[in-house]
């Protein structure tokens, strides 16, 4: 305890340009991360999250408040954990095998491990790196989570909603019967987005949702997150510091799997209060 | 300035060149001397009678194997019901449960059942589901020819759900699909072409199995009576007609052979179409 308190010491204390990449490595006393003080209604509360690939741990200790109907967004350099944290929001990882998950994690105050992982993954949607939709037609994709939870109204009102929620209706609403694959890789991702929304979830997990495409798509997903804020908390993984900036309203920096640093995205950006914080954002290393 | 070295390698990589290249032109003209000779001879013998008729008494010629025909069909009817679920859910547990282990035991052993010599599974159901009623059967020639199908089945099925990208998996999961409904309702569909092509070909190949049906299914010169009589066969026909000493079989063996092969093939092209239009997908 005394040696890292004293190594954190050394760190903040240090001029700037001598801090060097083994001092950015090294582990953090939690007690030093400052948690934004946030008036807003938490939607997940995550305590002392401890994650183990194997006998690796991936990550440490992390407690993580994500507020409702706001976007967080996740930064880190790759293999920091990012990932695996947002996987275990809706415990996808369990579907990984061999691995372990330690501490609590709060959805609306109810511990996630002690809800039906079908109902959980009903109200956490998840939306991933590449464009995965299924071999269906674009009705059928959308449908498929309604089916599946044994949905009984009318499906064709829910399906014209969540694309015109996920901005893709009058782009694809003559072609519903169309194979999903003879989409651009934009559309097939707002695709994925419409059907996470059409079982309503009241968390989109996002993970690199716009890592395989071109800007011009990427400002529309991102205009498209702005949008759904009304009625949706997510939480985003980026690798791309401009886009945390742009859609994010809360922003957690992650290293080595330990949260490093969180407050308001626009706090982190122009006085982040960690020394690595500065450096990662900057463009020193990662 | 070509050294003796250097003219050396030439005519070595000419050499080698012109006998890989005699060997696959040798495969080729195999299968259509063969593919030849059989229309040739069978085309010829081919008459509307083969399909409509039963095979005349011993001493008349003339007549046909409609028995026959409607027997190879019902028999691999059987081989499908009795061996394609078997041969597809053991394919499913490879490619999307199986543990280390056992998955290892699993798939040995189908390699090995596919390499087991086919009248070594023709006695098995002999033992199987001839002796204790004793007689003959279609049923005991189904047993045999649906084991032959299983092995084939269930490396191709595993093959092509492998080939099933993870990430429609996930994505699945993540709308809070159990794994059984993620591989019933997009896995197995995204599959289909190719398990449907594995399933084709493997009944292909054991159309033209005979060895397992001597003594299974055995041969009938008359329409067999429901499923517990021995029924008539292409493969069985054209065994019995060839080794006989009149010509008039022979032209009908031959006949036979050709109505098999035409089966084969189109069951082979059928496959063939069915994965092509899958992919387009």
């Amino acid at each position: 305890m005394e040696t890292a308190a004293t190594k954190e010491k050394i760190v903040s204390g240090a001029p700037q340009p001598a801090l060097s990449v083994k001092a950015f490595r090294d582990p953090v006393p939690m007690e030093k991360i400052t948690s934004p003080t946030i008036e807003h209604k938490q939607r997940l509360t995550i305590s002392n999250l401890n994650f183990y690939y194997g006998p690796k741990q991936a990550v440490f200790k992390l407690n993580l408040k994500i507020p409702t109907n706001r976007v967080t967004a996740l930064i880190g350099p790759s293999g920091c954990g990012k990932s695996t944290f947002l996987r275990t929001l809706n415990r996808m990882n369990e579907t990984i095998r061999n691995t372990r998950v330690e501490g609590e994690v709060l959805l609306d105050g109810q511990d996630i491990h002690s809800l039906d992982v079908v109902g959980l993954r009903r109200r956490v949607g998840m939306v991933f790196q590449r464009p995965n939709p299924f071999p269906k037609s674009i009705y059928d994709n959308v449908a498929y989570g309604l089916r599946i939870n044994g949905y009984k109204g009318r499906l064709d009102d829910l399906v014209e909603h969540s694309l015109r929620r996920a901005a893709l209706w009058d782009e694809v609403k003559d072609y519903l019967k169309k194979s999903a694959f003879a989409l651009s890789g934009g559309q097939q991702q707002r695709l994925c987005i419409a059907r996470a929304l059409a079982v309503d979830p009241e968390v989109l997990l996002l993970d690199e949702p716009c890592s395989a495409l071109d800007p011009v798509t990427t400002a529309k997903i991102e205009e498209l997150m702005f949008q759904l804020k009304d009625s949706c908390t997510m939480a985003i993984v980026t690798h791309n510091m401009q886009q945390a900036a742009r859609a994010s309203d809360f922003t957690a920096f992650m290293l080595d799997g330990h949260l490093i640093e969180h407050s308001e995205t626009s706090k982190l950006f122009t006085t982040p209060t960690d020394p690595r914080t500065e450096a990662y954002i900057t463009g020193r290393f990662g | 300035m070509s050294s003796p070295r250097i003219l050396w390698r030439k005519s070595l990589n000419f050499v080698m060149l012109t006998l890989t290249g005699v060997a696959a032109f040798a495969v080729v003209s195999v299968l259509f001397l063969i593919l030849g000779y059989l229309i040739w001879n069978g085309g010829t013998s081919l008459s509307w009678n083969f399909f409509t008729q039963l095979p005349k008494p011993v001493g008349e010629t003339g007549g046909g194997m409609a028995n026959a025909i409607v027997g190879s069909l019902k028999l691999l009817f059987l081989a499908a019901v009795m061996g394609l679920p078997v041969g597809l859910l053991a394919g499913v547990y490879l490619a999307e449960f199986g543990g280390k282990t056992f998955s290892f035991i699993v798939r040995y052993t189908t390699d090995l059942l596919n390499g087991v010599p086919s009248i070594v599974i023709g006695i098995f159901a002999y033992s199987l589901a001839v002796l204790p009623v004793k007689h003959f059967s279609a049923l005991a020639g189904g047993v045999a020819l649906g084991i032959m199908v299983i092995p084939i089945t269930v490396r191709s099925t595993e093959e092509f759900l492998r080939a099933v990208p993870g990430n429609m998996r996930e994505a699945a999961m993540a709308l809070g699909a159990s794994k059984w409904k993620t591989i019933a309702t997009v896995v197995l569909p995204a599959a289909s072409g190719g398990i449907l092509t594995g399933m084709l070909l493997a009944l292909a190949r054991v159309a033209g199995e005979t060895a397992p049906l001597l003594f299974t299914a055995f041969g009938n010169r008359f329409w067999s009576q429901g499923w517990g009589q021995p029924i008539a066969s292409l493969p069985v026909m054209i065994y019995t007609y060839a080794v006989a000493p009149y010509d008039d079989w022979h032209r009908q063996a031959w006949a036979a052979g050709l109505v098999l092969l035409a089966l084969v093939l189109l069951s082979n092209l059928g496959a063939r179409f069915i994965l092509a239009r899958s992919k387009a997908v």
